[in-house]
């Protein structure tokens, strides 16, 4: 059973036929790509003409997010900037504290008597100027209801008195830099970092347990990946106990569930070699739609967030250096064992420092255990220098970059956390192009919204949420930024073999579009219209999932 | 010097967190412990069950229940791995494990140790005893200078209560005495405990006699090691007047005052009958519990170290 799809435009990521008219798809693969009359040679078909006036891109692929995505939304979201939700509802930015405060009345009159938390995401008071947002903000809400809201960071909770009253926090003497205090001597109601956020998150509706293995979520976030024309999307990371697997598996194994999922075991609270033992183990489970095997490590913390490790001269703001997350020698150990076993490890380096140390570390574990084409990824990677991209290259590894922190936070780099000079160098697209570092972008979702056109667009045209452009030098051009988001980003996961282009004997993944994203123009990237996907030759419209 | 007053009922598990390097001894210095425990119920919450944390012919069990992360250590003591969720290892282990005298976190070697003790003061449930962290002799200063691990070595030692320097049988007396100074110079508000193997007195982690353990005699002892009375001295003082609690803590805590540790019932000004410890330079005063007797003060230190003199006169001019 053959089917031709023909389309306005045809964006292959293939040099050798970069563009065509028409794709054949039989048993979810693609038979061959170009104008009709070279395709009918395989014999009958069916000529689909739906996408007539649509153009298709390879099937968008997400490097790096987090499928807790679409287990956010079920709270309310009460960010800066308009959203859009799994049903395709664009939820707009809250202007002030205020504003934020009013949502959050208006959930807690729907909630009525039931006694149950309100909670909410994506909160980001550096856009309110310099006032904090206190319990007694949220008190407003509800004095008998737990009412609490994550930042979109994802390190911080602001929450009500009655929140802290059910943790045991609201109390005189409490001690703890992640916990401020008022006038009062009492806690204000925000709580930052892992530590302070556990004892209100199960209070507040953000119960770890929960979030880890959410069949629904997990069905949500496949419904934002069809709109954003995305058709294989990574789990960075996941502990991947036996019951999260065995329900991956089931759900991603549906006729109708429309992408690949890409989950990345979590390196922590066990040894190297159990690590690698366990993913080795998992990568016997994979299948077409569930990808298992490999392994996620997290060097240190966020730039945001001062956890990340800098080198010389540190944040710019003065403040102390951040946080080790892994030892170097367990993560040479790791590098080398993985290596050993052909196991992909993607290592979460946020500050330069880290950075140079994950080269040392690889560097040292290749000296023990030369490998070719590991594929050993960076992932932000965000303050890297031109030296260490050079070092990449020479190692053989790849980088995911994550331009949507230009847009979000590229303000506050420049102004706080890095200062303007590495603010500007900040994601440095066009220096991984021109070192040839194999490159992929990324949103890190539910921390940024999951795009990968917007992130495009954030990556060509590095501007702030201000308008300030962010070292314009490392913009890169729109082409580049087609070819990052689909084979760039599938290359970093060892399936450019399979995904990323349009060609004969690739998957039928496609991206389905309204516009032209290589006639839109790079200010308007982001505007591309999306209708939705083709996974595996099963078409999903998007106001259909 | 910190003294913390409070009356919490009920009485709050006390904490030691344990910190320092990979390498360092934490693991060995556990087992000890374990060893040691002489009737305490002892909770250890280890980052990982990475490198075998426990010494096996100290496991009697796993709890295949709750998805292995718990091993069942003989004379009722259990270890659990946390991961990355200690807050919420912390919270369940009361309903977990009742009746748990002390709990020892061991913290990954990359943990800044002062930071999960600022965890553990979120947690009624619990006060921290102290902060032991632990150095190897031969590496702590080169690792001190490495541009990766340096800081976080130091902002280690620098929240320390208690440093023990560990493997002080591979560095001559020189280097030894030498390491020392440095370390103190580190840890301005701890104390420093050479060692060999972690054959430190259990009592200087685990609390002196008065304990919720019923513990017999304060007899000192280091298993495997020298013994202990050629290390360390002990002082036991007679209080049985009201005492300034408060300045016998300043007194305790003095830089110069050799205490590594020290706990009494004490009958203070007012006439409240309070427990004072001290670890290190850390002093806490909290009520006495329900029949606690007055009088006694013991305190232990370095041998040839501990200021007796000023321990002794402080003991008198407070009361």
């Amino acid at each position: 059973m053959t089917t031709i799809f023909s389309a306005r435009r045809i964006l292959t990521m293939n040099p050798s036929r970069s563009e065509a008219t028409h794709v054949a798809v039989r048993d979810g693969r693609i038979l061959g790509v170009g104008p009709l009359d070279e395709l009918t040679g395989w014999g009958p078909h069916t000529l689909d003409t739906r996408f007539a006036g649509k153009v298709l891109m390879p099937g968008l692929v997400e490097g790096h997010s987090h499928v807790s995505e679409g287990t956010f939304w079920r709270y309310l979201y009460l960010g800066r900037f308009d959203r859009m939700d799994p049903d395709g509802k664009v939820w707009p930015g809250a202007a002030s504290v205020e504003e934020v405060v009013e949502r959050l009345q208006a959930g807690d009159a729907k909630l009525g008597s039931s006694p149950e938390s309100l909670s909410g995401w994506g909160l980001d008071p550096i856009y309110y100027g310099a006032r904090r947002v206190t319990r007694q903000d949220f008190d407003k809400v509800s004095t008998t209801r737990a009412v609490g809201v994550m930042h979109a960071s994802g390190h911080i909770f602001n929450v009500n008195s009655r929140a802290l009253e059910l943790a045991g926090l609201l109390r005189p003497g409490v001690n703890h830099p992640g916990v401020p205090l008022g006038a009062d001597g009492l806690p204000t109601g925000e709580l930052k970092g892992p530590d302070a956020m556990t004892l209100v998150g199960k209070h507040i509706g953000f119960d770890r347990e929960v979030l880890a293995n959410d069949e629904p979520g997990l069905r949500q976030f496949a419904r934002l990946c069809v709109r954003q024309g995305v058709t294989t999307a990574t789990d960075l990371a996941n502990l991947l106990p036996d019951d999260a697997v065995a329900m991956m598996t089931r759900v991603t194994g549906e006729p109708g569930f429309p992408v690949r999922i890409m989950p990345f075991r979590r390196f922590q609270g066990i040894t190297a070699r159990q690590a690698v033992e366990h993913v080795l183990a998992l990568r016997e489970k994979s299948t077409a739609m569930l990808r298992l095997g490999q392994i996620k490590l997290f060097v240190d913390g966020s730039i945001q967030g001062f956890s990340a490790r800098l080198r010389w001269p540190g944040y710019y703001n003065g403040a102390p250096n951040g946080l080790w997350y892994t030892p170097p020698e367990s993560i040479r150990d790791l590098y080398r064992l993985a290596l050993e076993a052909g196991v992909l490890v993607h290592s979460h380096t946020n500050g330069d420092q880290a950075t140079e140390m994950a080269l040392d570390c690889l560097e040292g574990a290749l000296l023990e255990k030369p490998a070719r084409d590991h594929r050993f990824t960076l992932q932000h990677c965000q303050l890297a220098d031109a030296a260490q991209f050079r070092r990449m290259k020479a190692l053989g590894m790849c980088v995911n970059l994550f331009p949507n922190h230009h847009f979000y936070w590229g303000d506050q780099h420049y102004e706080t956390t890095v200062g303007p000079e590495r603010a500007m160098r900040m994601n440095a697209c066009a220096t991984a192009l021109s070192t040839g570092v194999p490159m992929a972008i990324h949103s890190d979702a539910p921390v940024t919204p999951l795009g990968p056109l917007f992130t495009a667009w954030c990556a060509v045209n590095r501007r702030t949420a201000s308008g300030r452009t962010l070292g314009s030098t490392e913009c890169i051009g729109v082409a580049d930024a087609l070819r990052t988001i689909t084979l760039g980003a599938a290359y970093t996961l060892r399936l450019d073999g399979e995904i990323g282009s349009v060609e004969a004997g690739k998957r039928a993944d496609f991206a389905v579009l309204e516009d032209d994203p290589l006639e839109i123009g790079a200010e308007r990237l982001k505007d591309v219209r999306i209708w939705g996907t083709v996974q595996g030759g099963r078409v999903f419209a998007a106001g259909d999932v | 010097m910190s003294v913390a007053i409070s009356v919490t009922v009920p009485v709050p598990v006390p904490v030691t967190v344990i910190g320092g390097y990979l390498g360092a001894g934490k693991t060995t210095l556990v087992n000890h412990l374990l060893r040691a425990a002489d009737g305490l119920r002892l909770a250890v919450l280890v980052n990982d069950f990475g490198a075998l944390p426990i010494d096996r012919d100290l496991i009697v069990g796993g709890d295949g229940d709750d998805g292995g992360d718990t091993l069942e250590i003989s004379g009722g003591c259990i270890c659990c791995s946390y991961g990355s969720d200690l807050m919420e290892a912390l919270l369940e282990l009361p309903r977990r494990r009742p009746g748990i005298d002390r709990v020892l976190i061991e913290t990954s070697g990359v943990a800044l140790p002062g930071m999960v003790a600022s965890a553990v003061g979120l947690l009624e449930a619990y006060a921290l005893d102290g902060i032991v962290v632990l150095a190897d002799a031969e590496t702590v200063r080169r690792q001190a200078a490495d541009a990766y691990i340096g800081d976080t070595i130091t902002r280690q030692l620098a929240a320390a209560d208690l440093v023990i320097l560990n493997r002080c049988d591979l560095v001559g007396a020189m280097a030894r005495d030498e390491t020392v100074r440095w370390v103190a110079g580190k840890a301005p508000n701890g104390r420093v405990v050479p060692a060999e193997r972690c054959a430190v007195p259990a009592e200087l982690v685990l609390g002196l006699h008065g304990g919720a353990g019923g513990r017999e005699s304060n007899v000192l002892r280091t298993p495997g090691g020298v013994a202990a009375s050629v290390l360390y001295e002990s002082l036991e003082l007679t209080l049985d007047r009201a005492v300034d609690v408060g300045q016998m803590a300043r007194a305790l805590t003095a830089p110069g005052s050799g205490v590594l540790r020290a706990k009494g019932c004490l009958r203070d000004e007012s006439g409240r009958l309070v427990i004072l410890q001290v670890v290190g330079r850390r002093a806490e005063i909290t009520a006495a519990p329900a029949g606690a007797t007055p009088g006694t003060l013991v305190v232990i230190g370095l041998r040839g170290q501990l200021d007796r003199a000023g321990v002794g006169g402080a003991a008198y001019l407070s009361s």
